[in-house]
């Protein structure tokens, strides 16, 4: 079962299907078990660039997890180096072609904006974050590590991961629900804010 | 060695400079400063969401395990911004000071398996250059003798929130209050909070930013000299927190740890005013030749 749920802990192993994402809400804590293949900017660029050149993409991303990172360098003897997730937001203008060829489950950090959020709906697709700036502890979880695309990248090469275990929180799901506008309402003082009015997040990272 | 007009003048090594400066990127990645740590434990007890207190706990796990295992607190080992405070009876043998400081970066960078982050022709080809350099070198020139040198290793993902205004005089505190916090709300989880708001007022534009960059190295919990100056950072601090952006923007009562303003005199037109963002992975390390 690629979804389970014992003690309030939810595992997840790819390959997902409408279904399994159908269970995932905002705020649910997921562990990843399995496959999970990292791409960010350069790898997006490119991605792209194929499928609107009526190319085949790298990776097969049906039912699958795309995390957004570019790890630092292993020591000898480890598998991968600082392993954090970076800015999704950056992502967005690359998100929706790569949902309509069946990717599942984004990985990232921060909100996306209304037009991804749209997307992840009409796709039955989901993000989660990691915690930014954990990557040391989030490293622990990646048992394997092979670059599968785009070697010259480097950093921002498209790798495949074996993880065990590996931690996230549900942001944006398939219903719409955005856990970083109903935390933000939550916890908001206006008495202490006086008179300043809320802006809404930003719709691009930079 | 004395110059014509007798005063004294202390030698320093370039290479000595490079293998300082190697030291302190490769230290600045994996040990969190005491006072940002002490800064996040102050959060965690604090924190009312239970979400965000997860969040705070396991980003203190991370501070531990990078200390320990010499694994990068951050996979992004940033933007390598050196400040140098140069003593003008000081005197740089044996290469110049760019050089040393840069050579010193890309031995770091390449030793300690740090991220190379920097790109070249960043409009166009942005060609990795490999080893993290150039570094971003501010250079001040201050009485004495001293050689002081600070690598603060940045993260794009708060850098990439930085935000610069020229307001009319008369919006005061009220316009720089409104500033701040709408350019912490929009960037939402992007700076990775609890963050350390520098903020610069005054000055001309290029220097308000770097009042505000230096403004994110001062101490979390060290209130400006100026009295004035400090009971804003109160206020403000006290507003940031009341958003409830909270850790990672997963709502909460702590966005931010501090929230530090450098000032300087300004032009009758003018009040230039820079926020530069640091993440909770608040890096720096400072070393003294």
């Amino acid at each position: 079962m690629p979804i389970t749920k014992e003690n309030g802990e939810i595992r997840a192993t790819p390959p997902f299907t409408d279904e399994d994402v159908a269970q995932l809400r905002v705020g649910d804590h997921v562990r990843f078990y399995g496959t999970i293949y990292t791409a960010r900017d350069a790898a997006h660029r490119r991605m792209i660039t194929a499928l609107n050149e009526g190319k085949p993409l790298p990776i097969d991303v049906k039912g699958q997890v795309i995390y957004y990172v570019g790890p630092s360098p292993a020591r000898p003897g480890n598998v991968i180096g600082s392993a954090g997730p970076t800015t999704a937001m950056r992502l967005d203008p690359f998100t929706p072609a790569l949902l309509d060829q069946g990717l599942k489950v984004i990985i990232g950090k921060g909100g996306r904006g209304s037009i991804v959020k749209k997307s992840l709906q009409d796709h039955k697709a989901v993000y989660l974050f990691a915690i930014g700036g954990a990557g040391a502890l989030l490293s622990k979880t990646v048992k394997k590590l092979d670059v599968v695309a785009y070697e010259d990248l480097g950093t921002e090469s498209i790798k495949k991961l074996e993880v065990e275990g590996f931690p996230a929180i549900v942001c944006c799901d398939m219903y719409g629900g955005d856990l970083l506008l109903q935390g933000k309402e939550q916890y908001r003082d206006q008495a202490t804010l006086g008179a300043y009015q809320s802006v809404p997040p930003a719709e691009k990272a930079g | 060695m004395t110059t014509d007009t007798g005063t004294r003048v202390r030698e320093i090594n370039a290479d000595d400079i490079s293998r300082v400066v190697s030291e302190l990127c490769q230290t600045a990645a994996h040990v969190l400063p005491d006072d940002v740590v002490a800064g996040l434990r102050k959060a965690e007890k604090s924190e009312k969401s239970p979400l965000a207190k997860q969040v705070l706990i396991e980003i203190l796990e991370n501070v531990d395990i990078s200390k320990r295992d010499l694994i990068p607190l951050c996979q992004d080992t940033g933007t390598t911004v050196v400040l140098v405070d140069v003593g003008q009876d000081v005197h740089i043998v044996g290469g110049s000071l760019r050089d040393a400081i840069n050579a010193g970066v890309g031995k770091g960078y390449t030793d300690g398996y740090l991220r190379a982050s920097m790109v070249a022709h960043p409009f166009s080809t942005r060609v990795n250059t490999k080893n993290n350099t150039p570094a971003v070198i501010h250079t001040e020139i201050v009485p004495g003798d001293v050689f002081k040198i600070t690598v603060v290793p940045k993260g794009g993902g708060c850098e990439n929130m930085s935000k610069f205004t020229i307001m009319l005089p008369l919006r005061g505190k009220e316009g720089i209050t409104e500033f701040v916090l709408n350019t912490i709300e929009e960037s939402g989880g992007n700076p990775c909070p609890p963050l350390v708001v520098g903020v610069g007022v005054g000055g001309s534009s290029e220097y308000a930013m770097y009042l505000a960059k230096r403004a994110i190295v001062r101490p979390v919990g060290v209130a400006s000299d100026d009295p004035e100056t400090a009971e804003f950072e109160r206020e403000l601090l006290e507003k940031v927190n009341a958003l409830g952006v909270g850790p990672q923007a997963v709502g909460g009562l702590n966005t931010a740890m501090a929230v530090n303003i450098e000032t300087y005199p300004t032009h009758i037109t003018s009040l230039p005013v820079a926020v530069n963002l640091q993440c909770h992975s608040a890096r720096s390390k400072t070393a003294e030749l």
